[in-house]
């Protein structure tokens, strides 16, 4: 916490990236992270993974080392357009990391842009960020392949055939993946019994599950962030609506255990990483360097965060420049590219990823699955 | 909707109301007395809350220590904060006081995102509270049949305290005119701090089970809950304490229904809330059962 602590304290501070032996001017790359706020975990692990991957490598290129510069965007749309402008015109970044949602990328993605300075978001996941964008890009796959993944377990592996579904209206995430999820699963010939909203924040969502119940589905689909998942998780435990949740890649915090409980036992969602998924030389280096550091299990928003620094380094390195629109141009053609998830290839902004399965047994995630795409 | 749906969403929304009615009586207290709006109560709610997750999830103190501590612990915040915050305006135009009591709200919320970081941590949850109860096929959390209870036992302290008691007395005196009072030989710094004292503790209690009925703390948590709250107190009559127990019934069914019948609307449920809000100020400023505030000359 006193990470977090400092953070929020100073609002910005740098970061050394590697040790300064050269005389080489660093190349700044900005972190427009959500260091507190509604969904801190995934600009905190994002961070972590970053470090982690400090430890792992000497960051440099073309000769000169990287430096970063870290922004708070508070998890908030209007913060993270004004970290990014912040970053660009006040840092001189080559490239900026974040935000890691896709309401905030959507609000920062067109000041990069505008700019030509190149923006990634490691866990972005809503089509529409990088959609008609030169400079936007993702290091994730895209939500109509999860929304799609996950009817498809759903129906077939489940054997679920009526779904509800609880969805955040205040994140474009959850409202895109929910409709995602929904055409799939009526295309295979589901049903969805009961679409109730809620909003970022909410506590209260007993009148929502109190509908859902009344619906009487057999699964309960939640494509929300963390916290939203865990609160209403428990309400609808508590309701006596039993059956198994299924939610996308914004479960995977571990405030969902801490709050949730036993109310998320059993829970299963789609997401980027598994600790177990991804066996290339990278990969394990970092799983080892991120367990030592922190003392326990990395996650999918540190390693995508670190995936989001080896395509930028790369790119730099083809583009043998660090002019922002140079980086950009190269970044759009990243092809087979190592790095802590496996291998990834850019297509028109897009990171061509596979979907990883997990449930929650015992407190702990399980391996289910990966689903190439 | 059926009748199941609509007995079941009104129980929800009687639990929800149980929390906002143990906040709002703190907030309709202190403005009873003092005739300010303590913008800082949500905060000192949270606060509480905080206080009793570090004693039972960190040091695994037994919940008879750390609700007791908690208490204690905003009430010397709630009497700090008047100190340093609103004691050197306390000859001021009533405005500048409630202009800092915004600011002290915002200290806090910022001071407790420096502190203990902005990720919300797990409330542990005794079973008692956690565990759901069967009322033929509807279901009630424990935490929502045990608020009602604890709101009606401090009430009912309270009434005891305001109206039997030499301090009572002091803060009834204190509430009409507090020269007069002062010139009748009270230690008017005294009976106010006893006063935010009090109504700390009772943003503790409230900050408690609400942490049970939505087993989570982050720094912010209390400024929803404590802007429900003080509508709940404007629609029942600031100052009253019945109304505000009443009111923050009201709030809880409105939101609850918001939603349950316009679940299209869902995002919309703290419009609702605050619309009422604007409706009373404009319509019944007096609130339900509050008496038209007579202008001092």
């Amino acid at each position: 916490m006193k990470r977090s602590v400092l953070v929020s304290l100073v609002g910005l501070f740098v970061l050394a990236g590697a040790v300064t032996a050269s005389a080489a001017a660093p190349i700044k790359i900005g972190l427009n992270l959500e260091m507190t706020g509604g969904v801190a975990a995934y600009g905190q692990q994002g961070f972590e993974g970053i470090q982690t991957l400090q430890k792992m490598m000497k960051l440099e290129v073309l000769g000169r080392p990287v430096e970063f510069v870290l922004v708070d965007n508070k998890s908030d749309r209007v913060e993270s357009a004004n970290a990014a402008q912040r970053l660009i015109q006040r840092d001189h970044v080559a490239a900026i990391i974040g935000p890691m949602i896709s309401g905030s990328m959507l609000a920062a993605g067109p000041v990069a842009e505008q700019a030509k300075v190149p923006i990634i978001g490691p866990s972005t996941t809503n089509p529409l960020t990088t959609q008609g964008r030169q400079f936007v890009f993702r290091a994730c796959f895209i939500d109509p392949f999860q929304g799609q993944i996950a009817a498809r377990f759903a129906y077939q592996q489940l054997g679920v055939r009526r779904a509800a579904l609880l969805v955040d209206v205040a994140q474009d995430y959850a409202v895109g993946l929910g409709n995602f999820f929904a055409r799939e699963f009526t295309k295979l010939g589901g049903q969805v019994v009961a679409t109730q909203y809620m909003k970022t924040g909410d506590q209260d969502v007993s009148a929502q599950m109190t509908a859902i119940k009344a619906a009487n589905p057999d699964i309960l689909y939640m494509p929300n962030y963390y916290a939203e998942i865990a609160i209403a998780a428990v309400q609808a435990r508590q309701l006596g609506l039993d059956v198994p949740i299924l939610a996308g890649d914004g479960a995977d915090a571990p405030e969902l255990i801490q709050i949730g409980g036993k109310a998320v036992e059993g829970l299963m969602h789609t997401g980027f990483y598994h600790v177990k998924a991804f066996s290339n030389p990278l990969a394990r280096q970092y799983v080892e360097t991120y367990r030592k550091l922190y003392n326990k299990e990395p996650n999918a928003f540190g390693a995508l965060a670190a995936d989001s620094v080896l395509i930028i380094l790369d790119a730099i390195k083809r583009a043998g420049s660090t002019s922002p629109e140079a980086i950009a141009k190269a970044m759009a053609q990243t092809k087979d590219l190592e790095v802590t998830t496996g291998t990834v290839t850019i297509e028109d902004g897009n990171a061509i990823k596979p979907v990883v399965i997990r449930k929650l047994v015992n407190g702990q995630w399980e391996y289910l699955a990966t689903v190439n795409p | 909707m059926n009748v199941d749906v609509l007995v079941q969403q009104l129980l929800n929304g009687i639990s929800l109301g149980g929390l906002y009615s143990l906040l709002a009586v703190g907030y309709t207290m202190v403005y009873g007395i003092l005739r300010l709006i303590n913008f800082a109560h949500g905060d000192i709610f949270m606060v509480g809350a905080y206080v009793a997750f570090f004693l039972v999830g960190i040091y695994h103190l037994p919940w008879w220590i750390a609700a007791p501590g908690a208490a204690l612990a905003t009430a010397l915040l709630g009497v700090t904060i008047d100190r340093a915050a609103y004691r050197p305006l306390r000859n001021e135009p009533r405005i500048s006081v409630l202009i800092t009591a915004v600011g002290v709200s915002f200290l806090i919320e910022n001071l407790g995102l420096v502190i203990v970081g902005g990720r919300p941590k797990g409330m542990p949850v005794p079973d008692l509270m956690g565990r759901a109860y069967s009322l033929g096929s509807f279901r009630v959390a424990g935490v929502s049949l045990w608020v009602p209870a604890l709101t009606l036992l401090l009430v009912g302290g309270l009434l005891v305290l305001v109206y039997r008691t030499r301090m009572g007395m002091a803060m009834r005196a204190l509430s009409r005119d507090i020269e007069a009072t002062r010139l009748m030989g009270v230690d008017v710094d005294r009976v106010i701090s006893y006063t935010f004292a009090v109504g700390s503790i009772l943003a503790a209690a409230g900050g408690i089970m609400w942490s049970f009925k939505f087993p989570q703390v982050n720094p912010l948590m209390g400024i929803y809950p404590g802007w429900k709250a003080f509508t709940a107190a404007v629609v029942g009559g600031i100052g009253n304490i019945v109304g505000a127990m009443i009111g923050g019934f009201i709030i809880g069914i409105v939101e609850i229904m918001t939603v349950g019948l316009m679940p299209q609307l869902s995002g919309y449920r703290d419009a609702f809330v605050f619309a009422i809000l604007i409706f009373f100020l404009l319509v019944r400023p007096s609130g339900l059962l509050g008496e038209p505030l007579k202008e001092k000359v």
